[in-house]
């Protein structure tokens, strides 16, 4: 496997529409409820355990069967309750099917799936096994909003970074536990939820004016 | 979504991997190169694994960039007002887009809500025109599938620097809006908006002896800076229609539509 395949997949700079997405933080940020860097850090936690978790989960499944990806797609829908987190998360499958496209030859995965599902059929494309898929996906669920954090709250980016150093071990923990896993049938893989997380999208959704896309 | 569309294709042939291709077409087995490659096999080499572009051209793209208040939404409008009677037309918006500027496209502009799209940016507009295009490529290939297909989509950047310019990846041509009250200094400041857009446009000409704007420097240090490349002033309190804008977009799609 190529670890800097996986850097390519996996840089913050990969065209794949992540810079528009906030993980939830414009609404944490607006309801007041997120405003210094201790109250990123804890965000970025909690984000890690539930959202992060279960991408992860679902990356390193895909990317062991990408034939499964219409079982894992349904799988995380049933995961998904905001219908604004749904299409956020289609949205972004989608921007990343169409920039892997571009890098290589892809297996049919649909026109928008769920991100952690296009995540990984793009991982098994690019010849990484489930634990790359997986860590891609768990870094990627705090890169993004940590990114944000920086722009909304105009933090100091390297306590922020900080922050995403210290998470780090737990990210390649949960790699590790989803690459374990990816034989488990669907309804038995990882379904942490976040509520407020669910309930802020969809209150971001109604909002008129919104810097962030969710 | 309606529950089919999602896997509407999956048996779109671009879609397919090179292991479900017939066995005749595929590239041989795994093999490496060096001694530090892992297997691997090539994409095949004959065949474009990009999707085939449409038989017919697809709408001329074209980007409005230019500074906070310089006028790119009011030019929007007036050119939605120009070409929308003569041109299938579309815009993608990247500004931070409220109601009002709905309803300012809407009163001013006859282009019906669903001809417009908001694409939110992540405060970062530059971004999302140059470094990462796809939820702008989103948009104009949802207008298309919504509406059908188009002559012309403009695109409008969120008002930004001097620096901000279009990816070509998203765009077919870019107009860069400057505004006389922004400084009569601006086109010589240069950056890539106004050294490179194809068309440059110096807007509110009639707030120039407002705000002591000299409009022969303003042309002497555009000219200068840009070469060849055309630049109009513009004043759309005068002409509502933005004329010699309106007609640039016409000849480009004109030279695109074989007679």
């Amino acid at each position: 496997m190529s670890l800097a395949t996986l850097l390519v997949l996996a840089d913050g700079r990969l065209p794949a529409g992540g810079h528009a997405h906030s993980g939830g933080l414009e609404t944490a940020v607006s309801s007041g409820r997120v405003r210094t860097v201790a109250d990123v850090g804890r965000f970025l936690c909690g984000r890690l355990f539930t959202a992060g978790l279960v991408a992860a989960a679902f990356a390193a499944a895909a990317c062991a069967r990408p034939d499964r990806w219409a079982e894992l797609d349904d799988g995380l829908d049933a995961r998904t309750p905001s219908p604004a987190l749904r299409k956020a998360s289609r949205a972004q499958g989608r921007a990343l099917l169409r920039a892997a496209r571009a890098m290589w030859p892809l297996p049919a995965a649909g026109r928008e799936p769920h991100h952690p599902v296009a995540l990984g059929v793009v991982a098994a494309a690019a010849r990484l096994d489930p634990a790359a898929a997986a860590v891609a996906a768990a870094h990627g669920s705090v890169t993004g909003p940590a990114s944000a954090a920086v722009r909304l709250l105009g933090l100091d980016p390297y306590a922020v970074h900080a922050l995403l150093a210290g998470l780090a071990p737990d990210c390649d923990r949960i790699a590790a536990d989803a690459a374990a896993r990816i034989d488990d049938p669907v309804d038995a893989l990882p379904a942490a939820g976040a509520p407020l997380l669910d309930i802020g999208a969809e209150l971001h959704a109604t909002w008129e004016v919104r810097l962030f896309a969710s | 979504m309606h529950p089919d569309d999602k896997r509407s294709d999956d048996k779109h042939p671009d879609d397919r991997h090179p292991d479900d291709r017939h066995p005749d077409d595929r590239h041989p087995d795994d093999h490496t190169h060096g001694p530090d490659e892992v297997p691997h096999t090539h994409p095949e080499p004959g065949i474009d694994p990009h999707p085939p572009l449409a038989e017919v051209p697809r709408a001329l793209r074209i980007g409005i960039g230019g500074p906070v208040g310089s006028g790119k939404t009011a030019l929007v409008a007036a050119l939605c007002r120009a070409l929308g009677g003569q041109l299938r037309l579309a815009v993608v918006t990247n500004d931070i887009y409220t109601t009002e500027d709905a309803d300012f496209l809407l009163r001013n502009g006859v282009l019906p809500a669903e001809r417009i799209r908001a694409v939110e940016t992540g405060c970062c507009p530059h971004t999302a025109i140059r470094d990462d295009i796809s939820a702008n490529l989103d948009a104009v290939e949802d207008l298309e599938v919504a509406l059908g297909p188009l002559d012309l989509v403009l695109v409008e950047s969120g008002g930004d620097n001097l620096t901000a310019t279009f990816s070509k990846g998203l765009i077919d041509r870019q107009i860069f809006v400057v505004d006389v009250a922004g400084g009569d200094k601006v086109p010589r400041k240069g950056g890539p908006g106004v050294t490179a857009a194809d068309l440059l446009v110096i807007n509110k000409t009639d707030l120039a002896p407002l705000v002591g704007a000299d409009l022969s420097v303003m042309d002497r240090d555009a000219r200068a800076r840009r070469g060849d490349l055309p630049t109009v002033f513009l004043s759309l309190t005068e002409d509502r229609a933005a004329t010699p804008v309106a007609d640039w977009i016409r000849g480009l799609v004109a030279a695109r539509i074989p007679a």
